[in-house]
C-alpha cells in the first residue's frame, strides 16, 4: 500500500520538476488595493469564488489578504477596516520560471493557501493555489496518457486504412550474436509493436515466447542473424535467419531435452534443450531448416482467432 | 486420492502479502505492491518458465542475470522473487525498472520460499496438456472421467 503510493508520488514528483510554476498558475489575477474595505474585499471573494488576493499599490505587490483575515475582521466587527490594515505585509512569492516543486515545498512547509507569482523583475504575473497544482498535474498526466493511446490507436487502425485485397506489414530486427546482455531485445520490441497493433494478449504472449526462444538460439549458437515478422490481420509469420554453424540433425534437435549448449549458457538458465519444443507448442506451424556450415532458417506461424 | 493434511484455500494474493509471507524485501524502486499474483512458479530453467507459466505468475528463482527479467517480460510474469538471499546485479535491476517488473528478495531457499507461499494458498501453474499426455503414456496411467 505504502509502496503503491510511493510509486505514484514518484511519477508526480517527476512532473513537479518538469513543469514550471508558469505552466500551472492562474495568469488572470484578481487584486485589491490597500484602501479597499474588508466589506469590499468580501464582495470580491464572493463574486469570483476565490479565497484570497494579492494587494497591489501603484503596480507594486505590497501584501496579501485572505479569507482567514476576513473571518477575523468579521469576528472583531471590523468590516470597515481597510485591507491595508488587515493584510499580511510579508509576502512569500514564487518566480514564474521556477520548477513547480518549489511551490509544492512551500505549501507543504507553511500554511499558505495561495502564493503570488512574479517575473524576474518582481512584477506580479499570476497566482498559484493547491487547486492550480492539482489541475496542472492532471492535465499533464492526461497528455502523457493520450500520447501512448494515440500510438496504439494509430497502429491498430493501420490495416483498416490500407485499401487492398491483402495487406501485410513486414517488421525486421537485427539480432546481435554472443551479446547476452541485449539478447531478447528484438522479441521485446516485436511484443510492444504487436500490442500496439491491437493483437490480443494471448497471441502476443505466444509470439513473444516463441520469438524469444528462437532469438536466444541465434545469440547462443550463431554470430547474430535477423528476425523478420510478417504481420497480417489473421496470422503472424516469423522467420529467423542466421549464418551460424547449422544443426547436424534437425530431428534430434527437436527432441525435448536434447541440447548441445555449453555450460555458460546453462548457467544463464537456458540450453536445457526445451527451446525448440517450446516454440513448437506455442505456434501453429513450425519449420526448421538447417545446413551445416551454411546456417539455419526457422519459420513459425500463429493464426489469429477473432476471440483472442 | 489421499486427503491433504490441511485445507488449502486457493487464492490470489497481492505482492504486499507475498512479501510478508516470505518475510522478504523489495529491491526494485517504485514497485507497485498492490499488483495481484494468481499463481507461482519456482525454477532456475528459463525455458521451463517460458513453457509452463501463464499471465499473472509470480516467479521464484535463484538466477539473477538480466535474462530472468527478459523472460518475465515476455512470459507475462508479474514479479520476480530471488531466493536464498541472492541479490541481482545492477543490469538486472535496471532492466526490471525499465520493464516495470517488481523484484523481491527472500532469505529462504527455493523450497521454503515456494512452500510458504503454497501453504498460504498460492497455487502452482499446472502442467500443459502435452507434458501431461507424455506422463500418462510413460506410466500407462488410465485417464478417468
Amino acid at each position: 500500500m505504502a509502496n503503491r503510493q510511493a510509486q505514484e508520488i514518484t511519477k508526480l514528483q517527476e512532473l513537479t520538476y518538469e513543469l514550471t510554476i508558469g505552466q500551472v498558475m492562474t495568469a488572470d489575477v484578481i487584486t485589491v488595493a490597500p484602501g479597499d474595505t474588508m466589506a469590499q474585499f468580501r464582495e470580491i471573494l464572493r463574486a469570483h469564488r476565490i479565497s484570497g488576493t494579492p494587494v497591489m499599490e501603484d503596480g507594486e505587490l505590497v501584501g496579501i489578504v485572505s479569507i482567514e483575515d476576513l473571518i477575523e475582521a468579521l469576528a472583531a466587527g471590523e468590516l470597515d477596516a481597510t485591507v491595508g490594515e488587515t493584510m499580511s505585509r510579508q509576502v512569500q512569492t514564487l518566480c514564474v520560471d521556477e520548477p513547480l516543486v518549489h511551490a509544492v515545498d512551500l505549501f507543504a512547509r507553511f500554511k499558505f493557501g495561495r502564493l503570488p507569482v512574479v517575473d524576474r523583475e518582481e512584477h506580479l504575473v499570476g497566482i498559484i493555489t493547491h487547486g492550480d497544482i492539482v489541475r496542472g498535474l492532471l492535465r499533464r498526466l492526461e497528455v502523457d496518457y493520450r500520447a501512448e493511446e494515440i500510438h496504439r490507436y494509430r497502429a491498430s487502425h493501420i490495416f483498416e486504412d490500407i485499401v487492398a485485397d491483402e495487406a501485410a506489414l513486414v517488421i525486421g530486427y537485427r539480432i546481435i550474436g554472443k551479446d547476452f546482455g541485449r539478447a531478447g531485445e528484438a522479441s521485446s520490441s516485436l511484443k510492444t509493436t504487436l500490442r500496439r497493433l491491437g493483437f490480443g494478449p494471448g497471441i502476443v504472449r505466444r509470439i513473444a515466447i516463441a520469438t524469444y526462444e528462437a532469438e536466444m538460439n541465434v545469440v547462443i549458437y550463431a554470430d547474430g542473424g535477423e528476425l523478420v515478422a510478417e504481420v497480417r490481420p489473421d496470422r503472424i509469420c516469423v522467420v529467423l535467419l542466421d549464418k551460424g554453424p547449422g544443426i547436424p540433425d534437425v530431428e534430434m534437435a527437436m527432441q525435448p531435452g536434447y541440447s548441445t549448449a555449453p555450460d555458460w549458457v546453462r548457467d544463464m538458465g537456458f540450453g536445457a534443450g526445451m527451446g525448440l519444443a517450446n516454440i513448437k507448442s506455442c505456434t501453429d506451424k513450425m519449420k526448421l531448416e538447417s545446413a551445416v556450415g551454411v546456417g539455419t532458417r526457422l519459420e513459425f506461424i500463429i493464426y489469429v482467432d477473432e476471440e483472442s | 486420492m489421499r486427503a491433504l493434511p490441511f485445507t488449502l484455500v486457493r487464492r490470489h494474493m497481492k505482492l504486499q502479502e507475498v512479501l510478508s509471507i516470505i518475510d522478504g524485501k523489495v529491491i526494485s524502486d517504485a514497485a507497485d505492491m498492490d499488483v495481484e499474483v494468481q499463481m507461482g512458479c519456482g525454477s532456475d530453467l528459463m525455458s521451463d518458465v517460458l513453457a509452463f507459466t501463464h499471465e499473472g505468475t509470480l516467479l521464484m528463482t535463484g538466477l539473477t542475470n538480466p535474462q530472468v527479467v527478459r523472460t518475465a517480460e515476455l512470459a507475462g510474469i508479474v514479479a520476480i522473487v530471488f531466493v536464498r538471499g541472492k541479490l541481482p546485479p545492477p543490469e538486472t535491476l535496471a532492466l526490471a525498472e525499465e520493464k516495470e517488473i517488481p523484484l523481491l528478495a527472500s532469505r529462504y531457499t527455493m523450497f521454503e520460499t515456494c512452500g510458504r507461499l503454497f501453504q498460504a494458498g498460492l497455487t502452482g501453474c499446472g502442467l500443459f496438456e502435452i507434458t501431461l499426455r507424455q506422463w500418462r503414456t510413460t506410466f500407462e496411467e488410465t485417464i478417468k472421467d
